[in-house]
């Protein structure tokens, strides 16, 4: 795998071999000494355009348990706020010898140009691109999935069968897309429940069912994972909905939908969220619940990733 | 010194008949089986086709205020090497072709050049805020004789002031040309509403902003009685409305530009921004109904949208490039590939769409006629045979920002002839000192 | 492309046999003694090692995990990404005798991995190495403890050491590898 840029290109034998690789990188990060030399005196980049300390963290955590260097590279403050181009900073990190770049930005598609600009000869993984994708995150989902599904069974499977209902903002969800593709990819059924003003106009071409009512599509598919996405309250001046009230009654997963829902159905959400208004307190906070197992999680994965893109035969350019 | 005299040997008129083409002075005097003329320059055109030098109606030469992109010399060789023999300049300069100073001196800079007849499109709103009407009859009785106003780039929103635009134009026998997008249902808008957009998370630029625009305006050209003209229709829907409009004897014309005929949104997948262009490539389904509408006259010109940017605001995350790509190289060979090699239009159709039917738009009389004795001297002369994997060296703009850049290609211009002389040949630009000079040699009489 | 059977399945477990029986003895017993399978034959010879130990010492039961030196390896680059295997160790190895299983000796360097993996996992009394066949050409400074055959053999050479749980049948060939 030369880079992680969309999950929609990740083919079931990758995906799961990345799955199966995140095992092992879990029990390491169980033992005592969570570290691993496999990428020692490799330089890594942690290329953020935009804020996110959650996901920053989480691949610097993975980056120091393979032993790599890494450099933290944050647009704010730095001369990419200044108007330096993606192109010079990136021709910047090239001369510099980094050997693998993960980014952030919040432009969609920033993480293709990178890799496919030749401004740099180095994988590429994407932390979040705009509205498009955030493969490791939804492959943290998938993981997490699996693990409570299968336990120490897990290695080699899919997910088959599995029915993923994902609720909210579809449309600038970046985090949905990939999960969409990835989901499809392992097996899952997968069912969007939002507001039509919050799904894309082609949402219709996506390998999924849609519904707009909430009780409705839990009640009659029983799902094994409810996802709850992140809603932006700015979404409302925009006409996307009312008022939080009127969302958070529709679309939120309140104390009585959950309770509603079978003891098996697992809570989960990309984090960070917003309490009382897609997600409650009480379902946050139940054993169904999987935020806190996904933050973990996430490093396993991101390990794995990181594993696959930096390691095997690098090709070499003919000219 | 006067410029020499050409003779062109074999070509094949755009009817499919064979002749020779006598130029002189600035005039082609005879058009005819073997003929000769002592001392003449001869020009071998034997396989080649000859039509009318092509007028393009929609061109962003961006000089004044953009010359790091273009400018009027380097967009009037591109447009030599394309076959055109005239363009029409889009008002968004920096300072905005909104006044008479602005627009003689875009006129003067395309007489200086010699490469082609550049005419001043003007603003219709004061620097293009959509709000006031900017100095319209100014533009129209200054040297440049202004007769198309746009506002491209941005649409003409406000109802009330699109009305009175058309019909304070009559005054002069003007035309509006309208960039048809309604602003707030395209806010940050990057590509087509579709499939593809919604898979790339790109926000959506939907079919229905162009379409309700066009709706609007060919009611306002109905009820004020004017004259209405739409830039680069892209969408099914459009040529549906524009169709409409025509049956019901609405006073307006199209255009479609050659990107519009062959790509696709599905080019936004490489997040290449090249492909990054306002109004978006569309659907397959819209490309084949604008080939369509193309071919039966629903739509009346094929105009270039030559929208030349630097290479930094095209190597970039697609959201902070540049709208726009060049045009006027390849739009003969795009026209052919798209529409004569697949039987839906012949030569004929297209020096209709290509140059008489833009020069009549605009009101260029010099332009676009049938070629014939006592016409002025304005000719292309095509290889259509000319197979090609388009590249940066077919390129004769400061940009570099094609689309069509490793697509293949069928057709290329070989010689162009502006005002008597050679503006291109053997599909290379003529010497800006040699075209200068023979322009001076044009203005001596 | 031929293959030339070097042992049979009597001739691996007859040297099964006495590498558990030379472990017993430099171990003086089976106390304190944990095998460590290298994936995935390793693991598996280990598995066949503790049964029969626990044969040979009746009431003993030898503790058998698996260690994956992946991560640890130094041809991270020169090969196609390697996909990683469990690592079990069913007890504590600090103050124990771990016995590291593998099937051929070579380089040393899949055994160098090993032994900085077991760093990581804690401080054994004593790391022993056994190996059904070694076949020389050692580019460490690393020997086997026990040894089930020793294997002169070419570079060009490959030895394929086949177990029923993998491969339906027990044995080991020497096979020729031709390179174009």
């Amino acid at each position: 795998m030369k880079h992680l840029l969309s999950t929609r290109d990740l083919s079931r034998e990758d995906a799961i071999q990345l799955l199966d690789i995140a095992e092992d990188m879990a029990a390491v990060n169980e033992r005592e000494v969570k570290k691993l030399p496999a990428l020692r005196g490799k330089t890594i980049v942690n290329l953020f355009f935009e804020d996110s300390t959650r996901t920053r963290i989480s691949f610097e955590a993975a980056e120091k348990r393979l032993s790599a260097d890494v450099i933290n590279f944050a647009a704010k403050g730095s001369s990419v706020s200044k108007g330096e181009s993606l192109k010079d900073t990136t021709q910047t990190l090239a001369a510099m010898g980094i050997d693998a770049v993960v980014i952030r930005h919040g432009a969609s598609g920033a993480p293709q140009v990178l890799a496919h600009s030749g401004w740099i000869d180095a994988p590429v993984i994407n932390a979040g691109d705009g509205t498009h994708e955030h493969p490791t995150q939804a492959l943290l989902d998938a993981f997490t999935m699996r693990r409570r599904l299968h336990g120490a069974g897990s290695r080699g499977k899919g997910l088959d069968g599995v029915s993923v209902t994902i609720v909210g903002d579809i449309l600038h969800s970046r985090v949905a897309r990939s999960n969409i593709w990835l989901l499809q990819t392992l097996g899952a059924h997968v069912q969007l429940v939002s507001s039509p003003t919050l799904l894309p106009s082609a949402v219709d071409t996506w390998p999924v069912t849609v519904s707009y009512d909430l009780d409705e599509a839990l009640a009659s598919t029983a799902p094994d994972v409810v996802m709850m996405l992140r809603i932006q309250q700015e979404r409302m001046k925009d006409a996307f909905f009312p008022n939080e009230r009127e969302y958070s009654n529709l679309w939120g997963l309140t104390a009585e939908r959950f309770l509603s829902l079978p003891e098996k159905t697992m809570v989960m959400h990309p984090g960070p969220m917003n309490r009382g208004l897609e997600i409650s307190s009480l379902a946050a906070d139940s054993p169904q619940s999987t935020v806190l197992d996904q933050v973990a999680n996430g490093v396993s994965v991101r390990m794995a990733a990181l594993y696959m893109v930096l390691t095997g035969e690098r090709e070499v350019s003919h000219d | 010194m006067t410029n020499p005299t050409l003779l062109v040997q074999g070509a094949t008129l755009a009817d499919g008949t064979q002749a020779d083409i006598l130029v002189k002075g600035t005039q082609v005097i005879e058009v005819g089986m073997g003929l000769s003329a002592a001392g003449a320059q001869k020009i071998d055109a034997q396989g080649l086709i000859a039509l009318p030098g092509l007028v393009d109606l929609h061109t962003h030469l961006r000089e004044p205020g953009f010359e790091q992109s273009e400018t009027v010399l380097t967009g009037t060789q591109a447009a030599a090497l394309g076959g055109f023999t005239s363009v029409f300049a889009m008002a968004n300069t920096q300072p905005i072709a909104d006044t008479a100073g602005v627009v003689e001196q875009v006129l003067r800079l395309g007489d200086e050049a010699g490469y082609a007849t550049v005419r001043p499109i003007g603003a219709v709103t004061k620097g293009l805020e959509g709000t006031q009407l900017a100095e319209l009859g100014a533009m129209a009785h200054s040297r440049a004789q202004v007769r198309v106003f746009s506002d491209d780039g941005k649409c003409v929103s406000d109802p009330l002031i699109m009305r009175r635009a058309l019909e304070y134009v009559k005054t002069f026998g003007g035309v509006i040309a309208q960039h048809a997008q309604e602003p707030r249902l395209t806010i940050d808008a990057q590509m087509n509403e579709g499939e593809v957009s919604a898979r790339l998370g790109l926000a959506g630029w939907p079919a229905v902003a162009e379409e309700s625009i066009i709706a609007r305006d060919v009611l306002l050209a109905e009820h004020v009685g004017s004259r209405l003209h739409i830039c680069h229709l892209s969408t099914a829907g459009s040529v549906d409305v524009i169709r409409w409009a025509k049956k019901r004897g609405i006073n307006v014309t199209a255009e479609v530009t050659p990107h519009h005929l062959l790509l696709t949104d599905e080019r936004a997948e490489s997040f290449d921004a090249r492909f990054k262009v306002n109004p978006p490539l569309r659907r397959s389904e819209d490309v084949h109904a604008l080939r369509e509408a193309l071919a039966d006259g629903t739509i009346d010109i094929v105009a270039t949208d030559h929208a030349p940017h630097p290479v930094e605001t095209k190597e970039c995350e697609w959201g902070a490039a540049a709208f726009g790509m060049v045009g006027l190289e390849s739009a003969l060979a795009v026209v052919q590939t798209t529409m004569v090699e697949t039987g839906m239009m012949n030569w004929a159709d297209v020096a209709r769409v290509l140059s008489e039917a833009p020069a009549r738009i605009g009101g260029l009389t010099s332009h676009g006629h049938k070629i014939a004795a006592g016409i002025q001297a304005e000719l292309v002369l095509v290889d259509p045979t000319a197979q090609r994997t388009f590249g940066v060296e077919d390129l004769a703009s400061l940009s570099h920002n094609s689309p069509y850049l490793g697509i293949d290609l069928m057709g290329q211009v070989v010689a162009t002839i502006h005002q008597g002389y050679l503006t291109a040949d053997n599909r290379t630009v003529i010497d800006a000192e040699i075209v200068a000079a023979r322009a001076v040699e044009v203005l001596r009489g | 492309m031929t293959a030339r059977a070097i042992m049979q399945a009597t001739d691996m477990h007859r040297a099964l046999t006495r590498i558990a029986h030379e472990i017993l003895e430099s171990n003086r017993g089976a106390q304190s003694l944990v095998l460590l399978g290298i994936p995935t034959r390793g693991v598996t010879l280990a598995h066949r090692l503790a049964v029969i130990l626990e044969s040979i010492v009746p009431g003993v039961s030898v503790p058998v995990g698996s260690l994956d030196v992946t991560m640890y390896r130094d041809d991270l680059y020169q090969h196609p990404t390697r996909a990683s295997a469990p690592t079990e160790v069913p007890v504590s190895i600090d103050d124990m005798t771990v016995v590291l299983v593998d099937d051929v000796l070579y380089s040393g360097r899949t055994v160098r991995a090993a032994l900085d993996a077991l760093t990581d996992l804690g401080r054994p009394q004593a790391v022993r190495l056994a190996v059904l066949a070694d076949r020389g050409h050692r580019e460490l400074p690393i020997r086997a403890d026990f040894v089930g055959k020793n294997l002169p053999s070419a570079h060009g050479e490959r030895i394929n050491v086949l177990l029923t749980e993998h491969d339906g049948v027990d044995g080991v060939e020497i096979e020729e590898v031709v390179s174009a």
